[in-house]
């Protein structure tokens, strides 16, 4: 079992407009990117319950040619609105890091 | 002494050289790298000017994401470089937001670089703000669409907002080429869009076009070590290569593929204005240490359809920045601000303002202030906390008063177990207050269909 902060290159959060947040997972090591990849741990469904969000609101891809995921969700509050707390959408990621990945 | 005659051309070429300058116009990057880019007789040289990831000030309020000392560095390096060269400069998105102000204040600055020194040529400015009148036909005519999870736009939405843009394609900047200027500015575009026009105006097609403006309009985000510096690409019939021109960076087929992940939702599907760029089956290789050849992105055309940008005014606002240190207070924190926010709500009624006029917003750091429902591990204590209480009025004296109480009240209010009675909060500022002024937030999530690409974006041509 390993922790993917102590596997991946980054684990990252950004605005992708507005009004959606996209989380990327990124490898540098393409044989530790396909035995993460063989675990089937990082989906849509994970991402939608460590950002209580259902799992239909997360467009998730998986890019191999980036050794990456990503996940594009609905921002909680759409960038700068009243109540916003990160106008970038760049600090969003921490969930990430504690994904316990089975290899 | 005359500077060199710019001969436009539209020679169907069989690739062409772009350079980009940096991520944004006034973010800088090094002479040196645009000095070796033009002695590659690039066809164009340009750089991307915006973006809505600082938020909805700055095209609410009309002004510009960076300062007008940074924009002048950049923009006189450009136009000196394109001058000199005989080749076109193209900025995407003026100012940061690409709203008529942004658009003026880039445009004033060029006029200055050509007067300082002895420049002349033709400028083209786009414009890009909405007529309310033209987007409530459109809305009528049922030729406006809400994207993903948008709601219907009312006429109310298009009404209250303060600015309102359309993002240009590639259409209006081949249309200033045709017509022979050399220097283009836009009001707000889809950021490929000036890389895209010169490759199109020169033959080459869509696919290729679009993967190269969509690499370019970040510059050397897509090589590494990161850094702000300059982007060539070469675009052909059926590929791009990407090359820095700072010879420290590289890119490599690894981060080119990166760069795909960038501010998107996406890396393989890219909406624009006229089509679908597909770069799920693209091969990405190296051509040298340095140098990567991209193939195989697809583009297929849809309907034309331009998104639309607005920001809305929703009030003003003021903050005061606190800390607590107390582990008491800590340990209750959630309770003790509900009591904050009733007791400020009966002091600010007191002064016969309504609930209604003004909203009190809390954020917690060192608990959830970052992230806020999103936060995994709320349960943890940490030794201090930090404030920021936000009160968002109707104008700013109530934004002003309400927080005032807010103040006070998080200062002074009593809680079981209190050991420090003569004050709640280490408060870093005197004054303690902070005045933002009128706040705004992005209202649309929509696109319209217009009668051509042209239509919303006037262009208006100068000799400088």
């Amino acid at each position: 079992m390993a922790k993917l902060k102590d596997i991946a290159k980054a684990c990252k959060s950004k605005n992708a407009g507005p009004f959606e947040v996209t989380l990327d997972i990124m490898f540098d090591n393409a044989e530790l990117f396909e035995r993460v990849r063989a675990t089937g741990v990082i989906n849509a469904g994970l991402i939608a319950s460590l950002y209580g969000v259902e799992p239909s609101d997360v467009l998730f891809t998986e890019y191999a040619p980036a050794l990456a995921w990503k996940a594009t969700l609905p921002r909680r509050i759409a960038s700068g609105a009243v109540g916003d707390t990160d106008v970038y959408g760049a600090q969003q990621h921490a969930p990430l890091l504690d994904i316990d990945v089975p290899i | 002494m005359a500077n060199p005659v710019y001969e436009p051309t539209r020679r169907k070429l069989e690739a062409v050289r772009m350079i980009s300058a940096s991520g944004i116009l006034g973010y800088g990057f090094p002479e040196s790298s645009m000095k070796a880019g033009l002695e590659r007789k690039p066809h164009m040289v340009g750089v991307d000017g915006g973006s809505s990831d600082p938020g909805p000030h700055y095209l609410g309020s009309g002004k510009t994401l960076n300062s007008r000392l940074a924009m002048k560095r950049d923009l006189s390096i450009l136009v000196r470089g394109a001058v000199a060269n005989g080749i076109p400069m193209m900025v995407g998105t003026c100012g940061g937001a690409g709203g008529e102000p942004h658009l003026q204040a880039c445009a004033d600055i060029v006029r200055e670089i050509a007067r300082e020194n002895g420049l002349h040529f033709r400028m083209a400015l786009i414009h890009s703000e909405q007529d309310k009148g033209f987007l409530r036909k459109r809305l009528a005519g049922g030729r406006v669409r809400a994207l993903g999870r948008g709601q219907v736009l009312t006429p109310d939405t298009i009404d209250k907002a303060e600015r309102i843009v359309g993002m240009m394609g590639p259409e209006p900047y081949r249309a200033a080429l045709e017509a022979g200027a050399q220097v283009i500015l836009g009001g707000r575009g889809t950021d490929p869009a000036p890389w895209v026009a010169l490759a199109m105006h020169h033959g080459l097609p869509e696919a290729p076009a679009w993967y190269a403006g969509k690499m370019l309009e970040c510059a050397c985000n897509a090589a590494i070590p990161k850094k702000h510096d300059c982007l060539m690409v070469t675009v052909g019939a059926d590929y791009v290569e990407a090359e820095p021109l700072n010879p420290e960076l590289r890119c490599t087929p690894l981060s080119v593929a990166v760069q795909a992940l960038h501010e998107n939702a996406s890396p393989i599907t890219r909406y624009e204005p006229g089509g679908i760029l597909d770069s799920k089956d693209c091969r990405i290789e190296a051509v040298s240490e340095r140098v990567v050849r991209i193939s195989g992105m697809r583009w297929t055309p849809a309907p034309y359809s331009v998104k639309l940008e607005a920001a809305q005014k929703v009030g003003y606002s003021a903050i005061t920045l606190a800390a607590t240190r107390d582990p008491g207070l800590i340990g209750q924190i959630d309770s003790f601000m509900a009591f904050v926010r009733e007791s400020t709500a009966t002091k600010v009624t007191a002064l016969g303002l309504s609930p209604d006029d003004y909203e009190l917003v809390v954020r917690l750091y060192g608990r959830d202030g970052v992230m806020g429902e999103w936060e995994p591990d709320k349960g943890a204590l940490p030794i201090e906390v930090a404030i920021i209480a936000e009160c968002v009025g109707k104008t700013q004296d109530i934004a002003n008063a309400a927080l005032s109480l807010a103040r006070v009240t998080l200062l002074h209010s009593d809680f079981p177990g209190r050991m420090c009675k003569e004050g709640n909060m280490a408060f870093p500022f005197s004054p303690s207050d902070i005045e933002r002024g009128a706040i705004y937030e992005f209202t649309m999530q929509h696109v319209v269909e217009p009668d051509d690409p042209l239509q919303m974006f006037p262009i208006e041509y100068e000799n400088v």
